[in-house]
């Protein structure tokens, strides 16, 4: 599997998605700047974590126009699975790519802890390697992760399965309780109508080597690796 | 501007006495323009000369054969073995942060983790200290909740962790709290940089941000006591940019991988005078600077301005000749500035010109090393009696006193701090906040580096001496109890008015009692930090050294974690318990009394004791480690119980101590253990002299003591978490 990670002024969770990545498949990924204007040959392209331009004006607002946008927004038309992890996901939401929006906590506060979400949809090339609703252990760490959309969006995603994770307390119970920022049914990740997309707000890379203390997220970087390698 | 005249009251206004602008008169045998002035008041503010401090900061150890670069620079280096270097440094920013707290503590790690990257290093690892005042003080709560929200707020957007620290309230800090930020960076051995200016002729660059009018004086405010007005000091205050600091990080150790670089000092303190002067007189030559080519943020800045603006996230740099456009495309790849803004002269002195007109021309060498230095009077601090046992009233049920004091500000849980700060970004932590010290790996290798901040300023305020030694004592414990082995120290020495003589009589004591100690286990103070005058209105902060430790992890797989780990575990008590309640934890928030001579730091069995306790955990007959330090051997049990979620049943070995004494006293040299091969431990420790009791085992969902009492963990874990989470959602 060859993998791109876009690197945007300010992400910082760059190298730990690619070390991730190289763990999984053995070779390292291509890290690709934001001005470039083409991605190399690539079967799958991260969009990393980080606060990219400061998180200034929205989270991901002003990186979804980057010029390298254009290209991750032509290569996910021809089914170029694309993974967005934290400000990825804001990025992806504000490309137009994933539907809704990221708000603030509802705590107002940023949020850096090891908690609990529910695989809601096995059918994809990055959940195929969990167990229909497994109860992951994956660290979350932001300050916009308050997933919000219309009610009709919310009841399109859910009716069609496009609800990748969702918090849930140690049990699996997707309630308040589980709910560590106030996100529309507990969603910490959706896909795009082909399942091609996926953006979360958990971080994978960082439960994806025994000294992290979890292997839950390595899971899906070893799915991705069985799925697309050629 | 050359044409206002220097009055005695201008030079008040600047900090100077009368001595020292006699001095400055001397040296450039002339009136000072109002630039010059400015210069001089910044170079010599207690902030930047350590002026009442330099004179007792000699006396402490500063080299090892691990050490590769001790203070004087802009972090310390010490050796971590495979051509790697540690670079590390703490650092106060206590008067900005009163005044302005999430700003100011924000920029406070800015500042520190550029002190870091200007010398190679990518910081791995962000730690702090903070002292607030007293919870019921009005002002308490928005300074936590502002400083902890700027501390994450520029450390995480840097993708830095920030991976542990310390926290305490006492009224002492009310007027003053203490926001001290370490950082630690790695960098190649042979790939540090250094400060000191060369090469007549090379180009002088200016890169990063804008220089703009924010925090003019800064220097000198945090040289001053506060007062009724000192919310008129807000201006001073910097504002920071975290973003731009992470594109300055990058493009710094983009550049550093090339050989263009000379020199690179950071702009902190005092900005770009302080950061010039320092290159220039550890070159030994002189910088001229053309002011019009500084960036500015604002129009008409004049030369005062541009000279001492506190603008943040700037860097100044000496190129090689011919290397400017190999530095210029990769600041404009950052999209950071990047203007060549002098060069280096022979003449050994620092000229400004703006526009071809002279500002400013003052000789380098005089005016670093004609710089202030006093031997402030001071008295030593009168020795307290020690305090029997016998002499504190035992509780009624020691349980219920321990989850007292777990429901306590100062020993309840500091979850809702931690959380704020992404502890876990660059996937190397290997053990976060909660714990004795952080362990974070080196970046591709199964070894790692052991972080701890501590302070007990309890006993620094009842025998300086004494709380100097047992602050070192204690982080160097912390880094054994993980299973690390130590290796040098930063320090930040935070007290008030040097001028008063029983203060500086706490400084000298203090300073006094680290280099004993830190002499004693080779375990050397490589760079630092000292705060004065935080004082308001003539009343002092408690004696505050916190003492940043750095510990190698030789290997990930032969650590200790302070956990309870399984049921049927016997725990072991390392280290003598006579009992010592003096100036305790248990005294101050139980009793509510202050008094008694602290804990004695006996520092060859400190040494012998964690020697011992470190082989156990390489030998791995060690299954969980927790150093006994603040409230005694219960409260270090009980955290045992809450982070492994397991009770344990313990009693005392023998009737020798009074059991309230025995639970809670504080006697240094201690750690509780836990083991699954207790027969090993006790004839190791009987081998090599040191005292090591059995005390109980691990099982269950309650702590039980001497059969007679018991409190379930859960209960104790509610306690222990409510506190500052319900303080701080209070309306």
């Amino acid at each position: 599997m060859k993998s791109t990670v876009v690197v945007f002024p300010g992400s910082n969770c760059d190298r730990d998605a690619a070390v991730a990545l190289e763990r999984a498949c053995g070779t390292p990924a291509d890290m690709v700047w934001h001005r470039d204007t083409e991605l190399p040959a690539t079967d799958l392209i991260v969009l990393p974590g980080g606060f990219s331009y400061g998180d200034y004006l929205r989270g991901g607002a002003i990186s979804a126009r980057s010029p390298i946008m254009r290209d991750v927004v032509a290569k996910a038309a021809q089914g170029v699975p694309v993974l967005g992890i934290c400000n990825g996901f804001q990025i992806l939401t504000e490309c137009g790519l994933l539907p809704g929006v990221l708000m603030r906590n509802s705590g107002l506060k940023f949020i850096c802890r090891t908690l609990h979400v529910a695989v809601a949809n096995t059918d994809s090339v990055f959940t195929r390697g969990y167990e229909a609703n497994q109860v992951l252990q994956i660290p979350v760490a932001h300050n916009e992760g308050n997933y919000r959309a219309e009610e009709t969006t919310l009841d399109r995603l859910e009716g069609e399965n496009l609800v990748a994770f969702r918090y849930t307390t140690p049990d699996g119970a997707a309630n308040d309780a589980g709910n560590p920022n106030g996100s529309a049914r507990n969603i910490a990740g959706i896909f795009n109508e082909t399942r091609s997309i996926l953006g979360l707000m958990p971080h994978p890379e960082r439960a994806a080597d025994p000294y992290h203390g979890g292997m839950d997220g390595a899971r899906m970087f070893d799915g991705l690796v069985a799925a697309l390698t050629r | 501007m050359k044409n206002i005249s220097i009055t005695d009251e201008i030079v008040a206004e600047h900090g100077l006495s009368t001595d020292e602008y006699k001095t400055l008169l001397s040296i450039l045998d002339r009136e000072p323009n109002l630039t010059e002035l400015g210069i001089f008041s910044v170079m010599w503010s207690e902030h930047c000369s350590y002026k009442s401090s330099r004179k007792w900061l000699k006396t402490l150890p500063t080299e090892g054969p691990q050490v590769i670069c001790g203070p004087g620079e802009n972090a310390g280096v010490v050796d971590i073995g495979d051509g790697l270097a540690a670079v590390f440094k703490i650092e106060s920013h206590n008067h900005p942060s009163f005044i302005e707290p999430f700003q100011g503590a924000g920029t406070g790690v800015g500042g520190i983790m550029r002190d870091i990257f200007t010398m190679g290093a990518r910081p791995v690892a962000n730690m702090n200290a903070l002292r607030f005042g007293s919870p019921d003080h009005q002002k308490t709560r928005h300074l936590v909740s502002g400083v902890v929200a700027g501390i994450g707020g520029y450390g995480n957007c840097m993708g830095v962790p920030t991976v542990g620290g310390e926290t305490n309230f006492d009224p002492a800090y009310n007027g003053n709290i203490l926001v001290n930020a370490m950082t630690v960076g790695i960098a190649g051995a042979d790939k540090i940089f250094y400060s000191a200016a060369a090469g007549i002729g090379n180009p002088v660059v200016y890169i990063g941000s804008k220089t703009g009018r924010d925090g003019i004086h800064g220097a000198t405010m945090a040289s001053a006591e506060f007062d009724d007005d000192s919310e008129e000091k807000r201006p001073t205050v910097q504002v920071g940019d975290p973003f731009t600091e992470k594109l300055l990080l990058e493009a710094c150790l983009e550049l550093m991988a090339t050989d263009a670089i000379v020199a690179i000092q950071d702009m902190g303190a005092a900005g770009l005078t302080c950061s010039t002067v320092e290159m220039a007189d550890k070159g030994g030559v002189g910088i001229e600077l053309n002011l019009e080519n500084v960036p500015i943020r604002e129009e008409g800045m004049t030369p005062y301005e541009i000279m001492l603006s506190e603008s943040q996230e700037r860097m100044l740099m000496v190129l090689k000749p011919g290397r400017e456009d190999v530095a210029r495309a990769i600041f404009e790849k950052w999209e950071l500035d990047f203007a060549i803004v002098g060069r280096v002269t022979d003449t050994g002195r620092f000229v400004l010109k703006l526009h071809d007109e002279l500002v400013a021309d003052i000789p380098v060498a005089p005016l670093v090393n004609e710089s202030p230095l006093y031997d402030r009077p001071w008295i030593p601090t009168q020795k307290r009696g020690v305090l029997a046992a016998t002499a504190v009233a035992a509780p009624n049920d020691p349980l219920d006193a321990l989850h007292r004091l777990l429901g306590t500000a100062n020993f309840c849980s500091r979850r809702w701090i931690w959380e704020q700060y992404d502890h876990m970004v660059m996937g190397d932590t290997n053990r976060g906040p909660g714990g004795d010290a952080a362990i974070v790996r080196i970046h591709g290798t199964s070894r790692a580096l052991a972080i701890t901040t501590d302070c007990t300023p309890r006993y620094c305020l009842a025998e300086p001496e004494t709380g100097g030694k047992q602050a070192v004592a204690e982080a160097w414990r912390n880094l054994t109890a993980v299973g690390a082995r130590p290796l040098a120290l930063t320090n930040n020495l935070n007290f008030g008015n040097p001028q008063r003589e029983s203060i500086m009589g706490q400084f000298v004591g203090c300073v006094s009692g680290i280099g004993d100690a830190s002499r004693a286990f080779d375990f050397p103070v490589v760079s630092g930090n000292v705060s004065l005058y935080n004082e308001t209105n003539g009343v002092g902060i408690l004696p505050t050294p916190v003492i940043g430790g750095l510990g190698l992890v030789d290997d990930l797989d032969r650590t200790a974690g302070l956990a309870f780990p399984a049921a049927e575990q016997t725990i072991i008590v390392i280290g003598e318990t006579t009992g010592w309640l003096g100036s305790s934890a248990y005294l101050a928030e139980i009793e509510k009394r202050d008094e008694g001579a602290p804990p004695p730091v006996d520092l060859a069995l400190e040494r012998r004791n964690g020697d011992f306790v470190r082989g156990c955990i390489h030998d791995g007959s060690v299954t969980a480690c927790h150093d006994v330090s603040d409230g005694g051997l219960v409260v270090a049990i009980a955290e045992m119980a809450m982070a492994g979620n397991l009770g344990a049943a313990v009693a005392m070995p023998d009737d020798s101590v009074p059991l309230h004494a025995w639970l809670f006293g504080e006697d240094q040299a201690r750690y509780v253990i836990t083991t699954e091969n207790p027969d090993k431990v006790l004839k190791e420790a009987d081998k090599t002299g040191v005292s090591a009791s059995v005390i109980g085992r691990t099982g269950g969902a309650s702590l039980t003591v001497q059969s007679a009492y018991t409190i379930s963990i859960d209960k104790l874990r509610t306690a222990h978490e409510a506190w500052l989470q319900g303080y701080m959602t209070m309306a």
